[in-house]
């Protein structure tokens, strides 16, 4: 059965089963590969998206839940002012290696930064703890936290 | 042939070529290319000493250098980029020499452009481990720059009718200072082409360095954190079906029969193909072929290993260790020093299989043909990835075209090409190109495991304490065998014992012994810092148990046997200072040591481990300093090290695989854990500023972390751990 969901402020309709996970739909239906695919289970945090700007993961949620809500996804994150300054506080930190995990945990921090401007570490770890990186970028990302905090806390 | 050029694995100390080992009319070649602009392709050693093995037939370049008319200059390279900053690294040593900005050193994946280029890469073994990307290019890949600087130089002058002496480059020109003129290494591409190569080109001095040494920014970053990189599984050539498979659940087992009925008619779902060991689902979308996958009734056969236990695999190994094993390195008289010593110490050790659970799963895209295939993957190993598919396909090796992507994790696991057989033997039946995505539960559960290793030591001790016998004796697989036989000579290889033998102490009388065993229904394979991440848990737990044993400081006892290691002595007594070794600590809060050389790099760590009452186990803080000789990027040096800390962390705590019934039992992030945000320690990286040649650095971390963690669980406890991971049962406080 056909499905209409907004991602990135663009109607998409598909027509995959009722219980098809967000993930596939966006990276296979749509073509938009920058949300990834990690365990399958919760687990990992690779697939985080927001739905109306919750740090949702994907790889769990039926298309068939979403309903009118807004998702929005890695690719189009920069266009908002929290996830605008995770990104760049991601590259002055200087936090990326393989990059696998990264969509994820940039989805997971500018979520946590867009309802808290001014998380503490024991917030950070809350937010954060969900999103396993392989390569162990946690120290930068929680300066890179910080960092956009910051800005956040001078831009008001 | 391959297996000619793999001495990759063989890296040892020490050995980096030097530029009067590289002959330069076999490393280096210049031309114009088709377009224009010069072009300087070049061999770029996989290995120390590998120009060596160069095949006799004449020059194979497999790294080139283009030179457009627009400024840009072009690095292909058959290093692969996996995290470890590689791609940032190795452009900093052309534009350093080429006195260029880093900027303008833009890198395209390996394999080049084959109508530019031909194929160069069928000659040698690409491939991307050992921490030895950028020991290896170190040199070559200096001089080739400053080749091409006095090129260009020489084109200027000879169109300026001046001294080429009198000409310098700077920031992408040529400036001819007398007159003032310049021109653009663009401009001059095309007339450089037509120099002579230089024979003698002298490279800068260390201390004139620009670039080599500075916090210069990463190149791949910006694509990462946007979504824009393209890593493997995120390939999506037209028409492309995606598939996911379920393998035998028993290594060694085979499909008896299928029952696809109800998997055929989940919706998406196109075909199921049914290999030997393996059912497929190709579906249009993962989530179809996950639902189809979860549809499937397969009976499996299970065959030789049904039955097969992690216990007994141990047991076969400790009884191993009975036995003499291939002699990997003998000092003095063992025998005779421990019939004297005044004090022995034994112990057992014991570690475990691990996955390696690469954040991006196992995945592999292939669209087979009549006449070719194409494979697109992220891979450390390209040239074993086109050797597999050729030969899985039944085509010719210039009928397989390979597209190497960005990596999403590889610590060892993507120097295999099983995954690419796979894909293979899947995309044989299928009429387009498919993607085949192994869930994380199959990637967890058909992984190539570090083996497990069993130790036995023991050593005699002197009066004051010193060690005057070293014995260690210990089994397990050789993944060198099987990845590379030729490196297998009399019962050794050199990675299997790296960090067992060649111990940075002063030990009189050592004797060391490999006793290769392959345990059945379980595939091995290298897995970040590779022997070391075995060996120097072993001994660095050992000699904190003779420091223990003589009642002494395990600094102070390590101190005292490194008069003949200054580089070794260094390091640690810079780690310990740092580190404030000897103030109090509350209880339960201890601090270990390790030290080690390996990688060509000295380490050392302390670990500062807290225990709960209840046995848990947090890793507050650890100190790391380090000399890896030159260092290119300090930034990408601490963010390896801060990697390669937590991932031996999250080994020593959490890291095991185990089989029952033949069967892992491991299946995902739940019963594999990941060290989290929440666990990750504070971690100090101090580098020993030093002109000698570079070491390795993307592994050297993960060995050294497991010992000073074991060994401050000690320091806090009173309890030695011999076995990895920390049994946290064993360290409860009594109540």
């Amino acid at each position: 059965m056909a499905t209409t969901i907004k991602v990135n402020g663009v109607d998409h309709t598909i027509d995959v089963d009722s219980d098809t996970p967000l993930l596939w739909v966006l990276r296979d239906v749509l073509g938009m590969t920058g949300t990834k695919f990690g365990c399958g289970m919760a687990l990992c945090g690779a697939c985080t998206v927001h739905v109306d700007g919750v740090a949702t993961r994907s790889c769990i949620t039926p298309i068939d839940s979403i309903g009118a809500s807004e998702i929005t996804t890695i690719e189009a994150i920069g266009a908002t002012a929290a996830g605008a300054k995770i990104q760049k506080a991601w590259q002055d930190r200087e936090v990326v290696q393989c990059g696998y995990c990264q969509s994820g945990q940039i989805m997971s921090a500018s979520a946590l930064l867009a309802t808290n401007p001014h998380p503490t570490d024991s917030d950070i770890d809350d937010a954060m703890s969900g999103n396993i990186c392989r390569c162990g970028t946690y120290l930068r990302i929680r300066e890179a936290i910080k960092q956009a905090a910051q800005s956040s806390g001078q831009g008001g | 042939m391959i297996l000619d050029h793999l001495a990759s694995r063989v890296a040892g100390p020490d050995r980096s070529p030097s530029a009067n080992d590289l002959s330069r009319r076999r490393f280096l070649q210049a031309g114009t290319v088709a377009g224009g602009g010069l072009m300087l392709g070049l061999r770029l050693p996989f290995a120390n000493g590998d120009a060596e093995a160069a095949p006799a037939d004449g020059f194979l370049p497999n790294a080139f250098i283009r030179i457009q008319h627009d400024g840009q200059i072009v690095l292909t390279m058959p290093y692969v980029e996996m995290g470890q900053g590689t791609y940032t690294s190795i452009p900093m040593l052309i534009a350093e020499e080429l006195e260029v900005d880093l900027k303008q050193v833009q890198l395209e994946h390996a394999p080049p452009n084959e109508k530019l280029y031909g194929n160069p890469l069928l000659g040698g073994l690409q491939a991307t481990g050992n921490s030895n990307a950028v020991r290896a290019a170190w040199q070559p890949l200096r001089q080739a720059g400053a080749i091409a600087r006095t090129m260009l130089v020489s084109a200027a002058a000879k169109r300026w009718n001046v001294d080429a002496a009198s000409c310098h480059a700077q920031s992408g020109e040529v400036v001819h200072a007398p007159t003032g003129r310049r021109a653009k290494y663009g401009e001059l591409a095309d007339d450089a082409a037509r120099m002579r190569v230089p024979e003698n080109v002298a490279l800068k001095r260390a201390e004139d360095f620009k670039l080599i040494g500075t916090r210069a920014k990463r190149l791949d970053t910006p694509a990462k954190v946007n979504g824009t990189a393209i890593y493997g599984i995120d390939v999506r050539p037209p028409g492309v079906k995606i598939a996911t498979l379920a393998q035998s659940p028993v290594f060694g087992g085979r499909v008896k029969r299928v029952d696809d009925t109800a998997a055929k008619a989940v919706k998406g779902v196109r075909q199921i193909v049914q290999l030997d060991d393996a059912v497929a689902v190709v579906a249009d979308h993962m989530g179809a072929a996950k639902k189809g996958l979860a549809a499937l009734v397969i009976e499996w056969d299970d065959g030789p290993h049904a039955k097969l236990n992690t216990d007994d695999i141990a047991g076969e190994l400790e009884k191993a260790t009975l036995n003499a094993g291939a002699v990997a390195q003998n000092i003095g008289d063992v025998d005779k020093a421990m019939a004297s010593a005044v004090t022995k110490v034994e112990a057992t050790y014991h570690v475990p299989f691990l996955a390696h659970a690469t954040m991006e799963p196992m995945n592999c895209t292939a669209h087979v043909r009549k006449d070719g295939c194409e494979v697109w993957l992220g891979s450390q190993a390209m040239a074993w990835v086109q050797a597999a598919a050729a030969k899985t396909a039944g085509l010719p090796l210039d009928k397989v075209v390979v597209h190497n992507h960005l990596i999403g994790g590889g610590f060892g696991r993507r120097l295999e090409a099983d995954g690419v057989i796979r894909a293979i033997e899947i995309a044989k039946h299928v009429d387009g190109p498919v993607k085949v995505v192994w869930t994380r539960e199959e990637d967890i559960q058909h992984d190539m495991y570090r083996p497990y290793w069993f130790d036995r030591m023991s050593a005699g001790l002197d009066e004051k304490g010193k060690p005057v016998a070293w014995n260690h004796r210990f089994a397990g697989s050789s993944v060198l065998a099987r990845w590379a036989p030729p490196f297998f000579n009399n019962g050794l290889d050199p990675d299997t014992t790296e960090g067992a033998i060649d111990l940075v102490y002063a030990l009189p009388n050592m004797h060391v012994e490999y006793v290769r065993v392959e345990p059945p229904g379980i595939p091995t394979a290298f897995w970040r810092s590779v022997g070391p991440s075995h060996n120097v848990f072993v001994t660095e737990s050992f000699v904190d148990e003779l420091a223990a044993a003589a009642k002494q400081d395990p600094v102070a006892y390590r101190l005292a046997l490194l008069d003949k290691a200054p580089r070794a002595k260094a390091v640690l007594a810079l780690a310990a200072e740092k580190a404030g070794w000897g103030q109090p600590l509350p209880e339960r809060v201890g601090r270990g040591v390790s030290l080690q050389f390996v990688f060509a790099t000295y380490m050392a760590q302390v670990a500062e481990v807290e225990v709960a009452k209840d046995g848990a186990v947090r890793v507050r803080r650890v100190v790391c300093a380090v000399d890896c000789g030159t260092v290119v990027n300090p930034d990408t040096v601490q963010a390896q090290i801060q990697s390669a800390i937590i991932f031996g962390i999250t080994a020593a705590l959490h890291g095991k695989i185990t089989l029952k019934d033949g069967r892992v039992e491991q299946t995902n992030f739940d019963t594999y854990q990941m060290l989290r945000m929440n666990e990750a320690p504070a971690i100090e990286v101090h580098i020993v500023r030093s002109f000698e040649p570079p070491g390795g650095m993307g592994e050297a971390g993960t060995s050294a972390i497991p010992p000073a963690v074991a060994n401050a669980i000690f320091a806090a406890t009173g309890k030695r751990l011999r076995k990895l991971p920390v049994d946290t049962t064993a360290l409860k406080q009594p109540a």
